[in-house]
């Protein structure tokens, strides 16, 4: 089941993180030089970004070793996981809209450098309005006694990419947030975000150590487990 | 009674909204509402005759995602023929007096259009024509495009409803709590569009509540010179009792819209949110009164895909540095069809604060209607000024019109029949400011009064076409002083009488007022502040002229348009910088001897390692004096950027600091070509073996292939650059026309590798002698041999190393496979 009430909301803009828009720029030393672009970089783009969001309740069912999640059927070990004990969970799309592409292809023409930093200040916007969002909806759930457990997307683990087709027709994304999808699956605006999340009662424990969870061992932005 | 007959005296009434209703009668949250017109006609009929009986003269017939990429064209036929149908027999059931009408309703594609998303801006055109025509053939009485987020993809549908029906058409977009598009425009901006390509009325719709759009809404009753229409949503929706209510009810709703009725607003309902009882309340509160004129408003405007720039309360500049004329290394780009160099010459216009850029690209070697289209379809990409589109050839023009995102600037019409009959109609289709040039047959006047006579006559013609005055800005064309004495005072007068006579704005491309004079700039800054002071509208000028820049924000400080003159000051602060650079140049001058260059080459060398583009340009050219260009690349360049390329491999040096250094690097050879202008080929030297470069089919990631490009270009290789997303057959053409013996793909999504295998498969079979390169997100070593591909570089500088190894192997005559 789905519920019939979409939410579409506007964040305000989530504390910036230096430190991660150095790491996803592939930045691990620290370089004054770098860091001067990093903060130009940020000062250009901040005026332009807006934090938007869509989310839609939906509830699990399980059979036939598939989960129903309402508006979409699927048989990944991924999703049995992750929303493993939920009864039910949330759908949302989330973006910081188009500036950043623009600033990425503007750049992209003439000054790599900054294209690979907004780049970069795109991922950590994008992965900080989600954070943000997961907090407030954290809370909200809160007070009906459940968990708001970790999000995770079409294309992590055996989540098909596919099942972008299906968020984006159950959140109307086009029509809420502006979003688009292209034919190979890939959203518009770039630094835009669909996951899941499940929501589990009582008060459970979500872990954060995100990169150490994961079985991507090579991954370049992979934290240093320390 | 035809629906603008009735609007022209009448309040029209709109109806509301159509999903929610449908999810109460059991539509699913994902399913297709226009399906229901085939399984639940009888739903569909019942909504549109309740909201007739509510009192709305239109009702959007049940059309809005009907489109070719939802449904197949048989289904696509009978859905809004069947949509049509129910609305015709709810109006033919509603009792109620009022007039009605029924609209072919047009929602958004649900695809962004390129280039940041995927759908062509003709094949866009091409998905709203085959909706226009079929709901035209159902007997539609209109056409509303409504709660369209994207100015580019508002001027498609629009340019498809014109070109394939003659129905009236509304147009309505959604704005978001910033009061701007999805994309970015402001409401000023869609006005200047819409109004220009002749929508019969323009507003908003969706998104929010009426409050949450008032402001929006005004902005539009502000510049808008014909009816607005305004169908706000119920609010958000929430929670209540176990069903979904919004947070404006319908007395608060119809209060709202009313006020906004009462200034002006001439169409009104309802979107998401808002049943009949909503649309019955403001017809209650608004009633029928005599409706508010609809008056012309005179505000000039030109826009972009982001902001309207309003002509008339203060000057206007127009970068002029987009043209071949005079300029041996534009024309080399144009030539080689190098856009980059292009686009940074847009882009450092745009930071001397040009309004506006001219856009020419007048070659006769070149294909001008293609490059024209291309460039000004680039320069969007980059840049969000305005441009005005500059080219004598009718063609060229109608392309980079028709593509262009917003309402243009036109460079230019004459009083000659023959120029006026090519230019008008395409002002008249696509919306522009034109530029019309006071000659004719008979050539330029030599008075003042003749110039004027020639813009009188510009005027009349451009009214038969329906161009409103506004749409006109006057040329009396400046002239070389150093050639007829007098001619700076004709200009100037005429500019004055055009103004104070006829009412019309003016520009001069103020330059060749100096032609033929030593240090124009003096010349031509004078002739500039005096046309000012005699009401010029705008000027075609080159922003890096120091003396321009000046008179300009001393011209504003003078003329109260600069608020405690904070941008005099800001700029003035500017300026001693400069002079300071120019001293330290002339300080450091070739001739100082060998010991000046020795700690010049150090200087070039720590620019490149630092990333300091600018000193790495400057020491360079300084250089350049003493050195031979070939030289100091070999010598200097790249063996800077080898260290930093060396200490990126051993991890000491970062992704960032490479590019930095790269593109420092970039700034150094830019000197270098500079130098060699005018030899045979300065590249033939320098250059490598040629590169072809592609991000593959159905992937749209070009970070990473453009680092690789800016690398391998400075280490000397001749890089084609397809782009992204490009189909395998366009990487092929390109290798066999280049015969490179290097080709590199990028793919950064697992669902694009395929595409990538099938570009290499093609490639071995096509172009056996090339081998092939892959790097990206998501390739590994043993995804790389998987799909056939000669070599995996995990990032940019193995890229250079292998292609290093194939152009010696290739220098050395061997043959590449």
């Amino acid at each position: 089941m789905t519920e019939e009430i979409l939410h579409t909301m506007t964040l305000s803009a989530p504390p910036r993180n230096m430190r991660e828009v150095l790491r996803y720029a592939g930045c691990r030393g620290r370089d004054e030089a770098v860091e001067r672009l990093a903060k130009e970089c940020m000062e250009e783009a901040w005026p332009q970004l807006r934090y938007r969001a869509c989310w839609r309740r939906f509830s699990v069912e399980r059979s036939g070793g598939e989960i129903d999640l309402g508006f979409a059927r699927t048989g990944s070990e991924t999703a049995g996981r992750f929303l493993e004990g939920c009864s039910g969970g949330i759908v949302f799309a989330a973006t910081v809209g188009l500036p950043l592409d623009r600033l990425i292809s503007r750049y992209g023409r003439t000054s790599p450098a900054r294209a690979l930093m907004f780049q970069a200040i795109g991922a950590e916007r994008i992965e900080s309005l989600c954070d943000c969002l997961q907090q407030q909806l954290s809370a909200h759930f809160a007070s009906e006694g459940l968990s708001l457990q970790r999000r995770f997307s079409p294309g992590y683990g055996d989540l098909p990419l596919a099942m972008q087709r299906e968020i984006f027709q159950v959140l109307d994304c086009s029509r809420q947030l502006g979003l688009s999808l292209n034919d190979s699956l890939l959203m518009s605006p770039s630094k835009s975000v669909t996951a899941l999340a499940g929501l589990k009662h009582g008060v459970c424990p979500v872990g954060q150590e995100k990169c150490r969870e994961c079985s991507k061992k090579d991954c370049n932005y992979r934290k240093d487990e320390t | 009674m035809n629906i603008l007959d009735y609007l022209k005296d009448h309040i029209v009434y709109l109806d509301g909204g159509m999903g929610t209703l449908l999810q109460a009668e059991g539509l699913q949250p994902g399913e297709y509402p226009e399906r229901w017109n085939l399984t639940h006609p009888e739903v569909i009929r019942r909504i549109h005759r309740a909201y007739f009986d509510a009192g709305s003269n239109i009702v959007n017939a049940n059309t809005f995602g009907a489109n070719a990429l939802k449904f197949g064209h048989e289904e696509l036929g009978q859905i809004i023929s069947a949509a049509l149908a129910q609305a015709a027999l709810a109006r033919e059931e509603s009792t109620s007096p009022q007039e009605k009408f029924i609209a072919l309703d047009i929602g958004p594609s649900g695809k962004l259009l390129k280039p940041y998303g995927d759908l062509d801006f003709e094949d866009a055109v091409s998905l709203f024509a085959e909706v226009v025509r079929l709901g035209a053939d159902c007997g539609a009485d209109l056409i509303f495009i409504e709660t369209m987020n994207d100015s580019y993809e508002t001027k498609a549908a629009l340019l498809a409803a014109k070109e394939n029906s003659s129905l009236p058409v509304f147009v309505s977009n959604a704005y978001g709590e910033d009061g701007l598009l999805m994309t970015g425009a402001s409401p000023e901006a869609m006005c200047a569009m819409l109004e220009g390509m002749g929508a019969d009325a323009i507003g908003l719709n969706c998104s929010l509540g009426p409050r949450q759009l008032r402001e929006a809404a005004r902005a539009y009753l502000r510049c808008s010179s014909v009816p607005v229409l305004f169908k706000p949503n119920a609010g958000l929706p929430k929670r209540e009792n176990g069903k979904t209510v919004y947070d404006v009810t319908a007395e608060e709703f119809a209060s709202d819209v009313a006020e906004l009725i009462r200034e002006g607003v001439r169409l009104a309902g309802g979107c998401c949110g808002t049943t009949p009882e909503y649309i019955r309340s403001l017809v209650q509160q608004a009633g029928h009164p005599d409706p508010l004129p609809i008056v012309p408003k005179d505000v000039t405007m030109v826009s972009s895909y982001t902001h309207a720039v309003m002509f008339g309360s203060e000057p206007i500049l127009i970068g002029e540095r987009i043209n071949p004329t005079g300029k041996k290394r534009f024309k080399q780009a144009l030539r080689e069809n190098d856009i980059d160099y292009i686009l940074e010459e847009g882009i450092r216009q745009q930071e001397q604060g040009v309004h506006i850029l001219d856009v020419n690209v007048g070659l006769p070697e070149i294909d001008e209607p293609a490059v024209l289209e291309q460039v000004t379809g680039e320069l969007q990409a980059v840049l969000d000024l305005p441009l005005q589109i500059d080219t004598t050839s009718t063609e060229a023009m109608e392309r980079a019109l028709r593509r262009y995102n917003g309402k243009a600037m036109i460079n230019s019409v004459n009083g000659k029949a023959e120029s006026m009959q090519a230019v008008f109609p395409l002002v008249r289709k696509y919306g522009g400011l034109v530029v019309a040039l006071t000659l004719d047959e008979d050539g330029i006047p030599a008075t003042a009064e003749g110039r004027v006579a020639v813009a009188e006559k510009i005027l009349r013609e451009a009214r038969k076409y329906g161009i409103p005055k506004k749409d006109l800005i006057f040329d009396p064309l400046a002239m070389a002083v150093s050639a007829d004495a007098g001619a700076a005072l004709v200009t100037l007068e005429a500019v004055s009488r055009i103004r104070k006579e006829l009412g019309c704005l003016t520009t001069l491309g103020v330059s060749n007022v100096s032609f033929g004079l030593p240090a124009r700039d003096a010349v031509t800054a004078a002739f500039f502040a005096a046309a000012l002071e005699q009401g010029l509208s705008a000027a075609i000028m080159n922003p890096h002229a120091a003396e321009m820049q000046k008179t300009i924000h001393a011209y504003r400080a003078l003329h109260g348009l600069d608020e405690n003159c904070a941008e005099y000051i800001a700029f003035a602060a500017r300026m001693p910088v400069e002079t300071a650079v120019t001293s330290a140049k002339a300080a450091s001058a070739p001739g100082d001897g060998v010991p000046g260059a020795q700690a010049e080459r150090s200087r070039l060398q720590t620019a490149i390692m630092k990333g300091l583009k600018e000193q790495a340009q400057e020491a360079a050219d300084i250089l350049l004096a003493t050195r031979e260009a070939l030289d100091l690349v070999q010598t200097e360049i790249i063996p800077a950027l080898d260290e930093v390329g060396k200490g990126f491999e051993a991890k000491t040096v970062f992704l960032p600091q490479l590019l930095m250094s790269a593109e420092a690097a970039k700034y150094a050879f830019e000197a270098v070509k500079k130098h060699m202008e005018g030899n045979a080929d300065p590249a033939k030297n320098i250059r490598k073996c040629p590169f072809v470069l592609a991000t593959v089919h159905g992937d749209i990631h070009d970070i990473g292939k453009n680092i690789v490009r800016l690398l391998l270009e400075n280490y000397g290789f001749s890089v084609t650059d397809l782009g992204k997303d490009v189909p395998p057959e366009t990487v092929v053409g390109a290798v066999v026309r280049t015969h490179a013996p290097l080709c590199g793909l990028s793919a950064l999504m697992t669902t694009t590798v395929p595409a990538m295998e099938e570009t290499i498969r093609l490639l071995h079979r096509e172009a056996p002698w090339c081998r092939v390169v892959v790097g990206g997100a998501v390739l590994t070593q043993e995804y790389a041999d998987e799909i056939g591909a000669d070599h995996y570089a995990p990032d940019a500088m193995e890229t250079v190393r292998y292609a290093d190894r194939i152009n010696e192997l290739v220098q050395k005559g061997e043959p590449s496979v």
